[in-house]
């Protein structure tokens, strides 16, 4: 559209302000009454015709009074100062468009989070709540009404790991009868759940709670499960995700494999697994990660293997019966669309190195967490047996230290939630399966969900040992003839008042989670925001935990922080709720907040035309413009602010907007 | 019937301007023929006092080129702004700042000190000008020089604006045959505050040049590129082009002819802060996202204000650095 075509608009000339208190949230800080009256003298000659403040302005009594003066007086703008327009934008905006008044006639000014919970001073907060509605006044008058577009949900979803939290989600969304891609960059489905024995409070085998659901997974006729892949990049919008996912080269043609693990067998070469063993067992160079790894196909790591690295060898596909070796395999690059998209990428462990005066990696019978999982694992690399690192030795007396890495300033903050509850499952399972004496070295015990209290008390009864206190050294330094060939664990005992010593043969180091390490990257690529830890951010904490900024981008299980398994299942399900939702919405309303390009300005300069982030934009080549597709468009302002031409425009963000509402903070006419 | 008067006058400016409207050729003839010149001091001999003497807005066009820079230039700004019916911000100095407006980096006593006492003079005698200076006969002034140089409109009401260092010659003679044309009733003056001139878009459009999208992974200087190819977007080589920010009218010459735009007719429409345009665009199209790969890109435009506010210094948001303004 030309500058010339648009009608210009005719500007606001009876304008509402609501001034409100929020309780005592605002009114404790800033004179709100002050304010309001200020605000109907002061800003008459702006078209301010009713100025009230109002206890809660977002109660229905509140939205009452917008709907009631617009109707009254005949008000063509509104300006509510009060929260963040993320809480409560969408709340006036509706109640102006009851009214019969455009809702982007109506803005919302925030003297809450900007003004009365970050100011001390009552005079000066006034002041400045002042200023800010003073910018709303003066923006309001160049709001032009705006029209939402619709346009449909492909309802297709793309669900980013293949831990417990993905699983669930996965399958809820496919049970209701809609396509999954689940996308999981491990050969295997399972997450860190595979890698467990037993699982706290109840003890169940996680392998045979969890390997049905993988199964199913595996099999639904809605879930295309895509593993060994990783998604390269997103573009597009809520409803209309486009994902192009790499599914790198197994080796092995998966309509050939029948998963019958002759290559595995036939392998002549065995590597440490860091990875799902936690460095304590081996794994063929052709591997699943475990026997019940969904999918059944193996994968050959290439940078180990003998063929790929010296030419010669092949013996898998020497043995294969179906053939099914392919050296020749290339990673595939595919598009898919979805309409929403779940993360549920998980965590990773925090590594015990880094707290060097615990020895872990130095002292050899220094264990980690998932070291330990493995070792009690029936199906790990000592089938089950608690043993030290010589493989036969079983430990006498054993310390499980809690916090490693958590609730440390000098590490992470927080606190990772699952550890001490890990911790008495350790000592449980110690217990049972050695009979060792078990020492717990504690800060606090955090037992507060259903059922995990209970299990505290249990092993108290099965005489595991408490002590209270931070834990400064493990150390094979033995002061007396009863620490020789011992590790001793130096701890200020704060219950007794004292120091002590307290020799053991092993020690298991509890330590927390961290995001994973990807976690930036993965965020920018979809779009969402980190917490400064690097945990994904959720769009509200407590009433809003699976949403995230980014429409149409859910969060699920320890992404977003760090969580025990039912939390992350019914995570996994209320982000599928939330996808579900909006799939039956069948279409999505679009913000009309959108750029466009006036093409008489337009010089073809192509300075914008690779900068969307949603391939809103396109080169008319025989006219030399560029033109913006409204549908695409998110209205992010890259390409506005980009245009050294000054051709393209935000709507509901435009030059005379921002300057005018600039114009009004500094109080200038 | 009398002709209606035309002045001219330069203030804190280089002269080109001047050049550039005796470069019209013959339409200088028409200025004659229509007009009655009664003050350019470049082409002839007036007094200040003439003008004082005049009848306020008797003067139907003056164009008014350079910055204001001292108090003799403010004070002819108001002395020709009463007299005149139609001032003419003229040339990049009176509509921007031009070349003499960097100096608002400077102090005064910084940029007297430059000028008379490092290698840049030969100054053996080490003068230094005094506004006041006491001889045998009396009391000699000059002229004191302002803190920061300003634009026409920072100091009076300005009618119409004419980009350009200087403008070039076809377009003055334009406007100088729109004027005559008014005069005769066959036209308009277009709205006051408009910019005469001068197009409506930027350099790119009357640029000849090929373009594709951009993705600079490294600024060079102009003549480290060689040979620079002849057909394509200069920018997309990697010379900072300003053509994508500045005012369509010059027939894009400069990157006709092999060289880069440096910005000369000044902020296209609709553009608040040419400097921070440019700068938001150039960024826009650096294809780099490791902050050391773009400081090294970055690193190859070594002089930012001389890039991207050479003649937009004095009009931009900032104006002048605080070195400038406080003492
Ligand atoms: C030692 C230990 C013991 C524990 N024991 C218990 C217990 O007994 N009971 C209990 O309730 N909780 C326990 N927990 C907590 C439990 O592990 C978590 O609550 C649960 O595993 C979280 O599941 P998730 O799906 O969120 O993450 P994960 O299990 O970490 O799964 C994430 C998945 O995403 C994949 N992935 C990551 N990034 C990408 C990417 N970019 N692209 C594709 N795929 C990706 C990963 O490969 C992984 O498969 C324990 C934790 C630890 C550390
Ligand atoms: S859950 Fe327990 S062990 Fe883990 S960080 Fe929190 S307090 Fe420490
Ligand atoms: S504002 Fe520009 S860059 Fe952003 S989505 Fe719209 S067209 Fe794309
Ligand atoms: S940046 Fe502006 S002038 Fe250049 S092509 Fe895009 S819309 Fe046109
Ligand atoms: S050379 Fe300069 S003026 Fe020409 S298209 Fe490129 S950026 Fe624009
Ligand atoms: S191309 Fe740029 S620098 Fe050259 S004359 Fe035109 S506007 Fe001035």
């Amino acid at each position: 559209m030309s500058a010339e075509e648009k009608t210009p608009n005719k500007k606001p000339e009876k304008i509402g302000v609501y001034v409100c208190h929020c309780g005592s949230n605002i009114a404790g800080m800033v004179d709100v009454e002050n304010v309001a009256k200020w605000a109907g003298e002061e800003l008459a000659h702006k078209g301010v015709v009713i100025a009230r403040d109002y206890k809660f302005m977002c109660s229905s009594l509140g939205q009452e009074l917008i709907e009631k003066d617009i109707k009254e007086f005949g008000l063509d703008g509104v300006v509510v100062a009060a929260c963040s327009p993320h809480l409560h934008e969408k709340t006036f905006r509706t109640a102006t468009e009851k009214a019969g008044l455009n809702p982007y006639m109506c803005e919302l000014v925030s003297i809450r989070e900007q003004v009365s919970w970050v100011h001390t001073d009552k005079a000066a907060a006034t002041e400045k709540s002042k200023a800010i509605l003073s910018g709303g006044v003066h923006r309001v008058l160049f709001d032009e009404p705006l029209q939402e577009m619709k346009v449909p949900i492909n309802p297709n979803t793309l669900v980013v790991g293949g831990g417990i939290a993905g699983i669930q989600a996965a399958l809820e969304i496919a049970n209701a009868g809609f396509h999954v891609y689940l996308v999981e960059r491990e050969p295997s489905i399972g997450g860190h759940m595979a890698q467990f024995d037993k699982t706290f409070p109840t003890l169940d085998c996680s392998a045979c709670i969890l390997t049905p659901r993988m199964v199913e997974a595996g099999t639904h006729p809605n879930i295309t499960l895509l593993t060994w892949s990783e998604v390269e990049s997103v573009s597009g919008y809520v409803g209309n995700f486009n994902i192009t996912i790499r599914k790198k080269a197994r080796y092995v043609n998966e309509e050939l494999c029948t998963g019958c693990a002759v290559c595995i067998e036939k392998c002549p070469k065995k590597i440490i697994d860091d990875v799902y063993e936690a460095g304590l067992g081996y794994r063929k160079v052709v591997y699943t990660p475990f026997a019940q790894a969904v999918p059944k196909y193996p994968v050959i790591d290439r940078e180990n293997c003998t063929y790929f690295q010296k030419g010669t060898c092949k013996a898998c596909e020497k043995f294969c019966p179906t053939d099914a070796i392919d050296f020749e395999q290339q990673d595939e690059l595919f598009n898919v669309e979805v309409g929403n998209i779940i993360l549920a990428t998980g965590y990773d462990l925090f590594d015990a190195r880094k707290v060097t005066n615990y020895g872990y990696g130095r002292l050899a019978n220094v264990f980690n967490s998932l070291e330990f999982e493995r070792l009690s694992n029936a199906a790990g690399p000592t089938n089950g047996n608690i043993v030290l690192r010589d493989g036969k030795t079983t430990p006498k007396t054993v310390g499980i230290i809690h916090c490693v890495g958590s609730r440390d300033r000098n590490f992470n903050n927080y606190c990772s939630t699952i550890c001490c509850m890990q911790s008495l499952k350790f000592a449980h399972l110690v217990k049972e399966r050695t009979g060792a004496e078990v020492y717990e070295f504690y800060i606090d015990m955090r037992t507060a969900a259903k059922a995990y209290d209970e299990f505290y008390q249990r092993v108290l009864e099965e005489g595991t040992l408490m002590v209270r206190g931070k834990v400064a050294e493990v150390t094979d330094a033995a002061r007396q003839p009863h620490e020789e060939g011992k590790l001793i664990i130096q701890v200020e005992d704060t219950f007794a008042g004292k120091q002590r010593r307290i020799p053991v043969d092993m020690v298991i180091l509890s330590n927390g989670m961290e995001p994973r390490s990807d976690a930036k990257e993965t965020a920018k690529k979809f779009g969402i925001s980190c917490s400064a830890d690097s945990w994904f951010i959720e769009k509200h904490p407590k009433l809003d935990p699976v949403s995230t900024m980014t429409e149409g981008v859910m969060i699920a299980g320890c992404a977003s922080g760090p969580k025990d398994i039912p939390t992350s299942v019914a995570q996994g399900a209320a982000a599928a709720a939330r996808v579900l939702d909006k799939i039956l919405q069948k279409e999505v309303a679009l913000e009309p907040i959108r750029a466009t390009v006036d093409e008489e300005k337009c010089s073809g300069c192509r300075i914008c035309n690779n900068l969307c982030p949603f391939n809103a934009i396109s080169f008319v080549d025989d006219l030399a413009v560029t033109r913006i597709n409204p549908a695409l468009c998110q209205g992010c302002g890259t390409c506005v602010a980009a245009c050294p031409a000054g051709a393209i425009s935000g709507t509901g963000f435009s030059n005379e907007q921002i300057l005018a509402q600039i114009d009004g903070l500094l109080m200038v006419a | 019937m009398s002709k209606p008067k035309f002045a001219m006058y330069w203030a804190a400016s280089c002269g080109g301007c001047e050049i550039a409207v005796l470069n019209t050729h013959e339409t200088i003839l028409d200025v004659d023929a229509n007009f009655d010149v009664v003050f350019w001091p470049v082409a002839m001999d007036a007094k200040y006092q003439d003008v004082e003497a005049m009848e306020d807005k008797s003067i139907l066009l003056t164009l008014w080129n350079g910055g204001i820079r001292t108090e003799e230039n403010e004070h002819l700004a108001h002395l020709l702004r009463r007299k005149s019916q139609i001032l003419v911000a003229f040339g990049s100095c009176a509509t921007e700042g031009c070349i003499p407006g960097l100096a608002n980096l400077s102090s005064v006593d910084d940029i007297f000190a430059t000028a008379y006492h490092t290698v840049s003079t030969v100054n053996p005698d080490n003068i230094h000008p005094q506004p006041v200076f006491r001889v045998p006969e009396g009391e000699l002034t000059i002229p004191a020089m302002k803190p920061v140089l300003k634009t026409l409109a920072q100091v009076v009401d300005v009618d119409y604006y004419m980009p350009g260092c200087p403008p070039e010659s076809h377009q003055i003679a334009a406007v100088i045959n729109l004027v005559i044309q008014v005069l005769q009733g066959k036209a308009e003056l277009p709205p006051k505050g408009a910019v005469i001139g001068a197009g409506n878009s930027t350099v790119c459009d009357e640029c000849k040049r090929k373009r594709d999208v951009k993705h600079i992974t490294a600024f060079h200087r102009i003549q480290e590129v060689a040979p620079l190819d002849p057909e394509l977007c200069i920018l997309e080589q990697g010379v900072p082009c300003n053509g994508p920010a500045t005012r369509s009218g010059c027939n894009a010459r400069c990157p006709s002819v092999g060289a880069q735009c440096i910005g000369c007719y000044g902020p296209a429409e609709g553009v608040l802060d040419y400097g921070a345009r440019l700068i938001t665009s150039f960024a826009s199209v650096i294809d780099a996202t490791e902050p050391a790969e773009i400081e090294r890109i970055l690193d190859g435009i070594p002089d930012p204000t001389g890039q991207f506010y050479r003649f937009n210094l004095a009009d931009s948001l900032l104006r002048a650095s605080t070195k400038a303004w406080k003492k």
